[in-house]
């Protein structure tokens, strides 16, 4: 609905917009908009580095810019800002970012759009994600054979399906190998701010969890595992930890057990690459541990060799189709059945998962 | 050498002209920011304080930006001058924009022009109602209203994650914490076409300029100023303390939910956990800024806005960091902070002292 036509205003916009398309032979311009900064190195970091993949493999054929740190809630104007700017193909890399991305590509039906993780599409908005939960099946089973106190603890970021279908994932595969493991999880309300993961860190590791697990994106919990390794005796062992969306071995070169690598380098290069071919459409991209975009990040030194063995296998057979994250039998905390012996889970109930498999302690923050 | 003098009455050119004076500042201090980093200085701070003004893409969204500001500014204004200290007007926001939404959900798909008007009622009245915790609190037992109100924006943010986890979810949204998007009826007409300002805005506007008209003409704003400046006067007047803390605390907290269903109802059109932006806290900033008066405050929303909407700009343009934005509006309130000085005081040069 609208009270005024504007002064001249929409004109304005439009001509700008026409200026930008009429040469096809400009480079494609290319945009990211981040949660995090990019300097997180987790989440915002990789699709950066995403990014920089995308600059080096094309060369002047492309032209790449990007937005740091964007409000989730206040999101719609950066990318909207992006869009006019001429940007012809533009990334949107987190979950709150679905409304805004999908308002703004209603406007401009000729700039191609990519949101991640998300699940709203339209005729040039795609969706993309990383099968995460295939990554924490391998953690599960590390964290499972190295824990000593039998507590794996595990920060959250907010209770929405990808961060639940990780919990799951990793414990399923934990108990598998270790029955008597129990997690404990912190919901930290954030995907990032050191203060709070390092505060969740700490919690976890006064109420007896040696292996940390998290969901959240900055390097604080690696370096707070890394800490309790200092000054130990002989024989004496830390705190572990992993990983999370990039390596950071850098920061945990003792606690750091592996770790779930995100890599958007192969899908942002093969996306760009159709943009500029004009073979672009719309699709929706769940890839794993199979093309890639999760993958494994080397293992420490201080796992034996039959636990070596037995994570690579998994993440071998997952890769290869052979295994699944989730296979019956399964129930739900409330000990309802989910998958009986041998049954799978289908896309649709992982895309939506909402509560905990049974066995874990706690209840989904509402 | 110089020295500190006290002025003998505050100073009026002095309380207009030090925010002036700390925009140069900062414009200075920045520019040796930005040009450390690689960057030239003009063009940072061109891109940032000259060019949302005149691209017709930024001007609008400026508006979007400092309607909240302004509105949540205006009546943490009467309460800073009288003395009391709203500092939750935040969690007011959140449940404004609760109330409000919780309203546009519940009749969700009925068309009609007077769904909107009472989404306002029900943020308005959230917002009332949650300031009146701590306002109620202030008068029957004497707490201290800064921290109630500061609290209860905690309670409020997990109040909204609770809503939106459970009766105002989508339920065709995948279990994902967010609300439907609204339906036409609910959603705040845009005012001109191709942008994202909404009536809202021009509402916020109006109403700022309705609080300066009573501040400076009704016996309301009358005895708000008493109060803040000579309470003991005041109360010989027949002001009752109390009264005024329920009397600012309330209109704090209207305007503040008031402005949260704006937000949602405006440029988020839906309900989400991401709301809350700050703008209940920048906003007392605001009102600062524009020295707690009212159209000094729709001046200092569109400078805090503007300085928004150009960082956001000047990254993308420029490349130039998240930090080193958020550095340069951090300068802004410290040269403003620190040059208030000269309202109450003036540089002299020393005298010798007398051996």
């Amino acid at each position: 609905m609208t009270l005024f036509k504007s002064l001249g205003l929409a004109a304005a916009l439009s001509m700008s917009a026409a200026v930008v398309s009429a040469d096809g032979h400009d480079p494609l311009s290319v945009g990211f908009i981040y949660v995090g900064p990019v300097g997180d190195y987790g989440w915002s970091y990789q699709h950066d580095q995403g990014r920089l993949a995308v600059e080096e493999h094309f060369g002047d054929a492309v032209e790449t810019s990007f937005v740091e740190s964007v409000p989730e809630g206040d999101s719609e104007r950066v990318i909207r800002r992006m869009a006019q700017e001429g940007a012809d193909l533009i990334f949107t890399t987190s979950f709150g970012y679905m409304t805004p991305t999908n308002r703004v590509a209603a406007q401009f039906p000729d700039t191609y759009f990519e949101h991640a993780t998300g699940y709203q599409r339209a005729d040039n908005v795609s969706t993309y994600s990383g099968r995460f939960y295939e990554g924490r099946t391998v953690q599960g089973i590390l964290a499972g054979h190295m824990t000593e106190s039998n507590i794996i603890g595990y920060i959250a970021s907010f209770p929405i399906p990808e961060v639940i279908r990780g919990i799951n994932a990793a414990y399923l595969a934990a108990k598998e190998v270790n029955p008597d493991v129990e997690f404990r999880i912190v919901w930290v309300s954030t995907w990032f701010d050191p203060g709070k993961e390092a505060d969740a860190a700490n919690t976890l590791i006064e109420q007896g969890a040696d292996v940390i697990m998290q969901h959240t994106d900055s390097t604080a919990p690696m370096t707070i595992a890394e800490a309790t390794w200092e000054g130990l005796a002989e024989g004496e062992t830390g705190v572990y930890a992993f990983g999370q969306a990039s390596d950071m071995m850098e920061f945990g070169p003792t606690a750091r057990l592996s770790s779930i690598i995100d890599d958007w380098a192969p899908y942002y290069i093969e996306r760009v690459q159709a943009a500029l071919d004009g073979t672009w459409e719309s699709e929706d991209a769940w890839h794993g541990l199979d093309e890639g975009m999760t993958s494994i990040g080397a293992f420490n030194a201080n796992i034996p060799a039959d636990v070596r063995k037995e994570a690579m296998d998994a993440a071998i057979q997952i890769s290869g189709g052979t295994r699944h994250s989730f296979t019956g039998p399964i129930n739900w905390q409330n000990g309802e059945v989910w998958l009986e012996e041998g049954e799978t889970a289908d896309d649709g109930t992982l895309l939506g998962m909402n509560r905990y498999v049974e066995g874990i302690e706690g209840t989904v923050p509402n | 050498m110089l020295r500190l003098e006290p002025r003998r009455s505050p100073s009026q050119a002095m309380v207009w002209l030090t925010p002036i004076l700390a925009v140069l500042a900062t414009m200075i201090a920045g520019g040796g920011l930005f040009m450390a980093l690689g960057k030239d200085p003009v063009d940072a701070i061109y891109t940032i304080f000259v060019d949302p003004l005149l691209d017709p893409y930024s001007l609008p969204e400026i508006f979007v930006k400092a309607a909240p500001l302004i509105l949540i500014a205006i009546g943490l204004s009467y309460g800073f001058r009288a003395g009391i200290w709203n500092i939750g007007a935040e969690g007011q926001f959140i449940m404004g924009a609760i109330a409000g939404a919780a309203v546009g959900l519940a009749f969700y798909g009925t068309a009609g022009v007077w769904l909107l008007p009472l989404m306002a009622l029900a943020g308005i009245v959230a917002g009332y109602l949650w300031a009146m915790i701590p306002a109620l609190l202030r008068v029957k037992f004497g707490t201290n209203e800064i921290l109630v109100s500061l609290m209860l924006v905690y309670v409020a943010d997990q109040f909204l994650r609770a809503m939106v986890n459970g009766p105002l979810r989508n339920p065709q949204g995948f279990n994902f914490p967010e609300s439907r998007l609204f339906h036409d009826s609910a959603q705040l007409p845009i005012l001109f076409d191709g942008t994202r300002v909404h009536l809202g805005v021009a509402i916020a506007v109006i109403i700022a300029l309705i609080a300066a008209l009573i501040l400076s003409r009704h016996i309301i704003g009358y005895n708000v100023r008493l109060m803040g400046s000579a309470p003991r006067a005041a109360m010989f007047s027949g002001v009752k303390p109390p009264r005024m803390v329920i009397f600012c605390l309330g209109l704090s907290g209207a305007l503040a939910g008031l402005a949260g269903l704006f937000e949602a109802a405006g440029p988020m059109g839906q309900l989400t956990p991401t709301l809350p932006q700050g703008y209940g806290f920048t906003a007392i900033i605001v009102a600062f800024l524009g020295r707690l008066n009212p159209l000094g405050i729709i001046a200092a929303g569109f400078v805090m806005a503007l300085t928004y909407i150009g960082g956001e700009n000047a990254q993308l343009a420029l490349g130039l960091p998240k930090a080193a934005i958020s550095v340069f509006q951090g300068m802004l309130l410290f040269f403003l902070l620190g040059l208030d000085i000269f309202v109450r005081y003036r540089i002299a040069p020393k005298r010798r002292e007398v051996a």
